[in-house]
């Protein structure tokens, strides 16, 4: 929680990486996490070839690894509950530097941390080679439901207007001396809130009127072709693809130990 | 509140993802009711609206702040369809675009702080504005109960699902008596912050609180002799009946009883159970060793994890689906009407 959002990922730039067609990336990045999810806590290694894995198209996409590390930081209030499992966790106690910690607590934490960690790169990858607008018309060639792409476009359009509107008025309070210390202060907050839920909605009703005078008839055309050809399904697929590999051969290998 | 990757196991994932789904699909078509042909950009809007207002932070004691969830006051703002619809598009948006909320989470996510605090909202908003009596004091009231049962409601699913299907043993009392206590906290800034802007609102745009349709007095032409012509001759939004919404609320806040009350009997017994695991391993670690192998081995193979999780997601799509489909039932009988 209270991680902003101020500015998103995306890295302009032009490897193949980011040439690729956006919603094979899509495809590949959930197929990944679910791999990622369904991996046995125990097996280590694979984890580690899943890290590689990441670190390989993040060098061939020139994402430098303090990019990604300094975003990270939205794992953190997850990171704190992980870390509170070993505490709290049942069954049975090792005792590690004097603490009493739970054997099942802290597989779980390396479990969820683990995961955690190689979710939030993933996606951050994809964010980071992606232009938010081919996000959505990867999402929209995906076939999800055309209301919801277009609300997401809208909002996308909306938000650096909304978020400058919040801006100024943040300005405004604390350049008249206002600053948000305890309970008191959160009539203030508030009104800030309704006063641009207000204003944010009249702009939209006014954009909306010059939309339909410009011949707006409920959907946004498409002007870019986003087909992708078999060659580059193969290359995105690469990705999920070893990732389940490994899985399976470390799974196979483990169960005829 | 984002849950990301590897927190719950992939049956609840995926049940999670199934229940968010049918609701967006349910939530799509109602909100064309809500907004007719202003859907998407109004929708976008609101959607930016929320997301601007998660990052208002607000300081909730020493030291501490939490931030909106928004699921309340967007469904009193702007209704209830509508606002699941931008709390989806909210979380996508952070899961795709910013890496907040894992992928395989998504599900969860919507479900639990799209789809839950929405629903609990909406219809303890609607209880307590019908009982106070369809007054601007009696809405902000609705919207100030609403915000601050909708947070603990969310952080209880949460320990539900957890306790369902998550990856880690926790003693679900505990923990639900902790994410509770945190979260009533929040709850009460959430409520202080959605009574105060659903004020504020009312104050100067009254039409454009979804929650207060109905409210405003009919515009009516007075003559110099007196005579009184009504003016704007197209009906006023129907104001929408409790039906299917309030017998959700309902179910929902009795279900919330019934796990609150279970929890707050079960902590005092949670946190004597860990003291008495604490005391009583030390004694017994070889039967502890024993045990663990087994507890290992059956959750590698995912057995009973997977059947406890199955069962849980059976529930939850009951219950979730029974009760979207009494509110479209509603929703089409009104439409009929």
């Amino acid at each position: 929680m209270g991680a902003g959002h101020h500015h998103q990922i995306y890295r302009r730039d032009d490897t193949f990486v980011h040439r690729l067609p956006p919603h094979c990336k899509l495809l590949a990045v959930v197929a990944f996490a679910v791999v990622v999810v369904a991996t046995p806590r125990e097996l280590f290694a694979v984890f580690g070839v899943y890290a590689l894995l990441l670190a390989v198209v993040a060098a061939a996409a020139r994402v430098p690894p303090g990019f990604v590390l300094r975003r990270m930081v939205i794992e953190v209030p997850f990171v704190v509950f992980a870390v509170a499992l070993p505490f709290i966790g049942l069954g049975e106690r090792v005792s590690v530097a004097g603490m009493s910690l739970s054997v099942a607590g802290l597989w779980a934490a390396w479990n969820i941390l683990a995961k955690a960690t190689l979710g939030v790169v993933a996606s951050m990858l994809l964010a980071a080679t992606t232009e938010p607008r081919m996000i959505l018309l990867g999402a929209q060639r995906l076939r999800l439901p055309s209301l919801l792409v277009q609300i997401a476009m809208f909002m996308l359009r909306y938000l650096d207007v909304i978020l400058g509107e919040m801006r100024r008025m943040r300005v405004a309070r604390e350049s008249r001396g206002f600053a948000a210390r305890d309970v008191r202060h959160i009539p203030v907050i508030a009104r800030s809130a309704g006063a641009l839920f207000i204003r944010s909605y009249e702009r939209g009703e006014r954009v909306h009127l010059a939309m339909l005078s410009r011949g707006y008839t409920g959907s946004m055309p498409v002007i870019q072709d986003v087909r992708a050809s078999a060659r580059q399904w193969a290359t995105v697929a690469l990705l999920p693809a070893v990732a389940l590999a490994v899985l399976g051969a470390a799974v196979l290998g483990t169960g005829a130990l | 509140m984002h849950v990301p990757d590897g927190f719950f196991n992939v049956a609840v994932s995926v049940s999670a993802g199934a229940v968010a789904a049918a609701g967006v699909a349910v939530c799509l078509r109602g909100a064309r009711r809500e907004l007719d042909d202003r859907t998407a950009p109004m929708g976008g809007l609101v959607a930016a609206f929320i997301f601007a207002v998660q990052m208002l932070n607000f300081p909730v004691a020493a030291g501490t702040s939490g931030h909106l969830l928004g699921g309340a006051l967007a469904a009193v703002l702007v209704g209830p369809y509508t606002a699941v619809l931008c709390m989806a598009v909210v979380l996508l948006v952070q899961g795709f675009f910013f890496a907040d909320g894992g992928l395989t989470a998504l599900g969860v996510n919507i479900t639990l702080m799209g789809i839950v605090t929405v629903v609990v909202g909406w219809g303890v908003f609607l209880l307590i504005s019908r009982a106070l009596g369809r007054s601007r004091a009696g809405i902000v009231a609705g919207a100030f109960i609403a915000a601050l049962v909708s947070v603990p409601a969310s952080a209880l699913a949460f320990t539900l699902l957890f306790w369902i299907g998550g990856t880690a043993p926790i003693e679900v009392g505990t923990v639900a008596a902790a994410m509770g206590g945190v979260h009533v906290l929040i709850g009460i800034g959430e409520a202080l912050i959605t009574g105060v802007t659903v004020s504020t609102v009312l104050a100067v745009r009254p039409d454009l609180v979804y929650g207060a349709r109905g409210l405003a007095a009919p515009l009516v032409l007075r003559g110099a002799d007196g005579e009184m012509t009504p003016v704007g001759t197209a009906e006023p939004a129907p104001v929408k009946r409790p039906g299917g919404f309030v017998l959700g609320g309902i179910a929902v806040a009795a279900l919330l009883a019934g796990i609150v009350s279970f929890f707050a009997s079960a902590s005092p017994d949670g946190l004597e159970r860990v003291a008495e695991d604490k005391g009583f391993l030390s004694a017994a670690t070889d039967h502890a060793l024993g045990e663990l192998p087994l507890a290992d081995y059956g959750e590698a193979g995912g057995i009973p994890v997977g059947i406890a999780g199955l069962v849980g997601v059976g529930v939850t799509l009951g219950v979730g689906g029974g009760l979207f489909l009494a509110v479209r039932r509603g929703g089409r009988a009104r439409a009929d009407a």
